[in-house]
């Protein structure tokens, strides 16, 4: 699989009407930074909810701060909304060990009790070591394990995938 | 210090002790603070903690007296889960005549993870450092004359959090800069942010000349000192430091540099007014000024809870 066959723009019209079904009565869109918060913010637009999309960092819950320490430059958890008796649906560019999934549950519980939690990816690469499963992925993928897939966003807001081979 | 490299960073450049911000580069100091924004928002959550630290022990040796500091970073470590032991050190075996490394040897043994060290001998902190396991975080918080490096930290915070952009600020600190480890390292750490103008305002007796040396332009007049300051930073006057006849009397301190809504009006409409606390009412700053507009003092203390949290929480994830 290389990144000319993961077409980033067709996944997310594939993500937004995955999205548009799980969608509930005071349903709260909540990005997984930083992939997962641009997709977020593009998708509360698209589908016209009201208010500004919820954006979640997994820094302070990180399994791998013994070894890895302090991440340098993440963005801080904005939730604009109420999380207590919210269906909130997290959104994430590319699931795979699940590790960063469950600190950002955490995270989110740090704010409240939320009445459900569901997830949306855009791309499911496999690898989970714990587990986690997405409601929707608008695509699956196998890679080499040492390969990092993330989601790019350009100044015209298009996004397209960047694949790298671990050092 | 005689080191190949600076004891507080490990080879990769990481940041595993605070001892001083002096040789500290820009990119840990914008670190640290961008790290503390993170950490000023879990205060607005149901759950004002995070785990980071949970499993780890956290020593505060105070040999100094110090209420606020040693309860904000009590407050720090718990907010990151640590647990928190507190040693009244003036009260305990170094009176019995215990040696500083036999102290540090002993609490290691009882598996300690970080110590938060207040001395009234400068270098103390950095002596703890060598010593200790290689898994052992120090702090310096608060070390003689020479370095308060969390204080100068959150001083960069509020200023931050209020100016935005360190390069094109005027910053006046007044008082007694002799005794001052906060002016100490308020003044690197403004240099390495790249502020373009400090200031130290006060009398010849408590602004040393060799100021100079660090960039620093000495005023003994005070309207001269905040004309058209940003910022200015007001020191305690540390009459527990003061030895000989230094001052006249803390009236005519007052009278010529104590920080009045007059004499405030030399800086700029729009400039803050910060003060490390405790604060002296009416020998250095006036009531009017304290409780006013312009004064962060009390934000200063809130955010000094997220720099200290950001100081522990990134030592303790950096390997030596």
């Amino acid at each position: 699989m290389s990144s000319l066959l993961l077409d980033a723009e067709a996944l997310y019209a594939d993500l937004l009407a995955g999205v548009r079904m799980l969608l509930q009565p005071g349903s709260a869109l909540v990005g997984i930074w930083s992939g997962g918060a641009w997709l977020a913010e593009r998708l509360q637009r698209d589908l016209k909810i009201d208010g500004e999309h919820g954006v979640i960092s997994s820094a302070l819950h990180r399994d791998d701060f013994g070894s890895r320490g302090m991440a340098a430059g993440a963005d801080h958890t904005r939730l604009p909304f109420e999380v207590e008796g919210r269906h909130i649906v997290l959104i994430d560019d590319v699931l795979f060990t699940g590790r960063t999934t469950r600190a950002v549950i955490n995270e989110l519980f740090d704010f409240g009790r939320p009445a459900s939690v569901t997830l949306a990816v855009l791309v499911d690469r496999g690898g989970r070591e714990l587990p986690i499963q997405p409601a929707f992925s608008a695509a699956r993928v196998a890679l080499p394990r040492g390969q990092r897939l993330s989601l790019a966003r350009d100044e015209a807001g298009r996004f397209s995938f960047d694949i790298k081979d671990a050092a | 210090m005689l080191s190949k490299r600076n004891p507080q960073l490990n080879a990769h450049g990481e940041l595993i002790h605070l001892l001083s911000i002096e040789g500290l580069p820009k990119a840990v100091l914008t670190q640290i603070l961008d790290t503390a924004g993170t950490f000023l928002s879990v205060n607005d959550r149901e759950v004002k903690k995070v785990p980071l630290l949970r499993g780890k022990s956290v020593f505060n040796l105070f040999f100094e007296n110090s209420t606020r500091t040693r309860t904000t970073f009590e407050i720090a470590a718990k907010r990151l889960s640590a647990d928190v032991i507190n040693l009244d050190i003036a009260r305990s075996s170094t009176a019995k005549g215990e040696s500083l490394l036999d102290t540090i040897a002993n609490l290691s043994a009882m598996h300690a993870d970080m110590f938060v060290v207040r001395h009234s001998e400068s270098g103390a902190p950095y002596l703890i450092a060598q010593h200790c396991a290689p898994h052992v975080h120090v702090v310096n918080a608060g070390d003689g004359r020479h370095a308060h490096p969390t204080q100068g930290l959150l001083d960069m915070y509020t200023i931050r959090h209020y100016k935005r952009d360190f390069t094109q600020l005027t910053v006046a600190i007044v008082g007694d800069i002799v005794h001052s480890r906060v002016a100490r390292s308020d003044i690197h750490a403004l240099t390495t942010l790249g502020v373009p103008e400090i200031r130290a305002v006060g009398p010849k007796t408590l602004v040393p000349g060799d100021l100079r040396e660090m960039g620093v332009r000495v005023c003994h007049d005070m309207a001269e000192g905040i004309r058209g300051a940003d910022v200015i930073i007001m020191l305690r006057l540390q009459n527990e430091r003061m030895s000989g006849a230094m001052l006249p009397s803390a009236g005519e301190f007052f009278k010529n540099y104590g920080l009045t809504p007059e004499k405030l009006a030399f800086a700029k409409p729009d400039a803050i007014v910060m003060h490390p606390g405790p604060i002296n009412r009416g020998v250095e700053i006036d009531s009017a000024v304290a409780d006013g507009t312009q004064s962060v003092i009390l934000p200063q203390v809130t955010f000094g809870i997220a720099v200290r949290m950001a100081v522990m929480s990134i030592i303790a994830g950096n390997n030596a």
